[in-house]
């Protein structure tokens, strides 16, 4: 019997299929068509066009957030390609797993300056966990297996597969084998937590009067939330998450005291500062947590857990250094705590939680509620979007003061519910990511948050909603301004708004309809909380909510530059 | 304080430019760097000499270590090592008094003649760096310096220690 040959372009195809991928997110063009003509004689991996590949990445990432699963993204050679570079960097900055397959030219043409030729493995090269070039097509299967293998181990990332057009052509067959039980000699992430740090690790947070857990990113990448609850209940200590690792313990956890950092709560800010031991679990010390680090937490153990080396001691030293996966590593800390009889300080534990509450009560994520007539704060409109969909909507945001206020207004009960462009910051990305999110959980509420600025950065992909009836709800706040942007005018360049208002600003609700969904447009205080019920009474069309917010406010509270973790402006003038 | 990494790296395309990449995205300073196939033609070897204190260095090697074709990275500047460098340099040798000279100092060093033309000898000496240095200060004195190249440390360790899969 003779064997069955395929060409390469099946062989991705067939690759994707066998490793139960049931969405990639591209755009055709003449590398990749031989990959088209593939899938579209087979039924197991079904592809989503949409309007730009910048889109493409994001929407994989967003799916990816949203369920854990690697994201796969298609793009041509050249522009196709180049176009997916700030959508791998966003996945680079934040652990996404994503495997980009990027079309080259032929082989022969290479380094010719070919027609819709780049180096994109070059030009990925900083901002993606490996890279791969296809140079035989018998390769291609066991390359893409490697290419997820990496992607979502150890601390994951992006990885791009080159695929040169020769390899995928009609003309050149081969036999199909993939080994999905991938091994690599140089590549073995540390799984586990050396015993030894375990130790010190318990014996240093038994000892602690003022610990500070301190989570990120990692808690939600890792599913690690119920874990995390209970060894934060066991402790009975404060918690803070980062803006990545927001949803890791429930938003309205009594132990939980916000986000920290630059738009962090005081509470978060003034116990990190005061703390004698800090448990850092899948964090990694940004400079959006950390402020000046001269000044951090001085008076602080650290003890740093991360699967990635790397990230331990590169901003601020560690003194208890633990390598290893957040959950496998809080299971560790767990038994260690049964092994040796771990009981708590409940004394320093009630001066601890004391003082806490004593921060708690200045209450510094609260705004100025306006009057009747006045214009609609920001903060309103995401407190009426918690209320109205019971806290369990999917939140993507695209990036700017609307990020910031969702982060703090919208307490996340579950990880994975939270979906922004954390490291990179990336504008644009809030809808296509939304769009992944409502692919993967056609039933549920799944938001859009986002801006006049950011939105306009994809705002084309509307069209792809429309193509696969991907009902979002787009809630912009509409401030006519790059909120941001000119928020830091105001408080830093002497009120200077230099090009920070966006003029000439479609009309949305027009621009919805022409795309062929519903949009609606909210003016007033008054209609705020009936037109967002209506907007999101709706099921099945995606419905664009302009709402025309207070250009002027601020989103505080806001960390003094340069200063100490717990530097911080309350409101407009006023320090803590 | 001057470092040297020995790394080792699956011999793929692309592994050279990732390593190099690296320490010019996160402005780590390469003061020399060497590569070639290892007697497991799998396998390459490079050697980098660097400079930082120890949260560079630790920095350098972690991150050189995340690379996925990174098999092994080692600080040879921890312990006892045996490092060496070669110098090729071209020298204006016009008269005798100059060649004898030139032969003399490249005797000292323990340096070869491997070239000669109508009025230049080319010198090759191995040391490490600062043999080298003082070779061509030395040589210098006495003519002048038409060309020259190194190629940038190697290194390995003294004694049992290996660096292999």
């Amino acid at each position: 019997m003779t064997k069955e040959l395929y060409t390469g372009a099946e062989m991705v195809v067939k690759a994707l299929s066998a490793l139960k991928v049931k969405y990639i997110f591209g755009y055709p063009g003449g590398s990749v068509l031989d990959i088209y003509d593939a899938i579209f004689n087979q039924d197991d991996v079904e592809h989503i066009l949409v309007r730009h590949e910048q889109a493409a990445t994001h929407m994989a990432d967003g799916y990816t957030r949203a369920t854990g699963e690697v994201g796969v993204v298609l793009a041509t050679s050249g522009p196709g390609a180049t176009n997916c570079v700030t959508g791998i960097a966003t996945a680079y900055m934040d652990s996404i797993p994503m495997v980009v397959l990027a079309g080259q030219v032929a082989t022969s043409l290479i380094g010719d300056d070919a027609f819709q030729e780049t180096d994109i493995v070059g030009c990925s090269r900083p901002i993606v966990k490996h890279s791969f070039n296809c140079r035989k097509l018998e390769d291609i299967p066991n390359i893409i297996a490697k290419a997820f293998y990496i992607a979502n181990s150890g601390r994951p990332g992006p990885v791009v597969v080159e695929l040169p057009k020769d390899m995928l052509i009609p003309q050149n067959k081969g036999e199909f084998h993939i080994d999905t039980d991938v091994q690599l000699r140089s590549y073995n992430p540390t799984v586990k937590g050396h015993p030894k740090q375990i130790k010190k690790a318990v014996q240093t947070i038994a000892n602690a009067e003022r610990l500070v857990v301190y989570t990120g990113g990692g808690i939600v990448l890792s599913d690690a939330s119920e874990q995390l609850t209970t060894l934060v209940e066991r402790l009975n200590a404060p918690i803070t998450n980062t803006l990545m690792g927001l949803g890791g313990i429930s938003g309205v956890h009594p132990n939980f005291l916000g986000m920290l950092g630059m738009h962090g709560s005081l509470e978060a800010n003034k116990a990190m500062a005061n703390a004698d031991v800090i448990l850092a679990l899948g964090a990694r010390f940004d400079d959006r947590v950390t402020n000046n680090v001269q000044k951090f937490c001085p008076n602080a153990t650290i003890i740093h857990v991360d699967v990635d080396p790397t990230s331990i001691s590169k901003t601020i030293n560690a003194h208890i250094p633990v390598v290893g996966l957040v959950d496998k590593v809080m299971a560790q800390l767990m038994e260690e705590m049964d092994a040796t009889g771990y009981e708590r300080n409940e004394a320093a534990l009630t001066n601890w939680w004391q003082q806490i509450e004593e921060w708690r009560s200045v209450n510094s994520f609260s705004y100025q509620a306006p009057a009747e007539d006045d214009k609609i704060k920001p903060q309103q409109v995401v407190e009426a979007m918690y209320e109205i969909t019971k806290g369990e909507a999917y939140v993507c945001s695209d990036v700017g003061q609307h990020q910031m206020f969702a982060a703090q207004y919208y307490p996340f009960a579950k990880p994975r519910q939270w979906i922004n462009s954390g490291g990179l910051g990336t504008m644009g990305f809030g809808l296509p990511a939304a769009m992944g999110a409502k692919l993967a959980f056609p039933d549920s509420h799944v938001i859009c948050i986002t801006g006049d600025g950011s939105v306009q950065m994809n705002i084309q992909e509307l069209s792809t909603c429309l193509q696969y009836n991907l009902p979002v709800v787009i809630v912009s706040l509409n401030n006519r301004s790059l909120g941001m942007v000119r928020q830091w005018q105001d408080m830093i360049y002497g009120g200077r708004h230099s090009s920070s208002y966006m003029e000439s600003l479609p009309d949305f609700v027009k621009l919805a309809e022409s795309y062929g969904h519903v949009g609606i447009q909210i003016n007033h205080l008054s209609e705020l909380d009936e037109k967002l019920n209506e907007a999101f009474a709706i099921r099945n069309r995606l419905v664009f909510v302009d709402v025309l917010v207070d250009e002027k406010e601020h989103v505080y509270p806001m960390q003094v530059r340069h200063g100490a973790v717990d530097d911080m402006w309350i409101k407009k003038g006023e320090k803590a | 304080m001057r470092r040297i990494l020995a790394i080792l790296l699956e011999n793929e395309p692309g592994s050279l430019s990732r390593i190099v990449g690296l320490f010019s995205q996160r402005a780590f300073n390469i003061e020399s760097l060497t590569v070639a196939p290892t007697e497991d033609e799998s396998l390459s070897r490079i050697t980098i000499a660097t400079s930082g204190d120890d949260c560079v260095l630790e920095q350098i090697v972690k991150q050189v270590n995340k690379l996925i074709d990174v098999i092994k990275i080692t600080d040879l500047t921890e312990r006892s090592h045996v490092e060496r460098e070669l110098l090729l340099i071209k020298l204006l040798a016009m008269n005798d008094k100059t060649r004898t000279e030139v032969k003399r100092i490249a005797d000292i060093f323990r340096g070869n003649i491997v070239d000669i033309g109508k009025q230049v000898y080319t010198v090759q000496v191995t040391g490490d760096a600062e043999k080298l240095d003082a070779f061509i200060s030395a040589v210098s004195n006495e003519t002048e310096v038409i060309e020259s190249v190194r190629s940038g440390c190697v290194g390995i360790a003294r004694g049992e220690k290996a660096l292999r899969v």
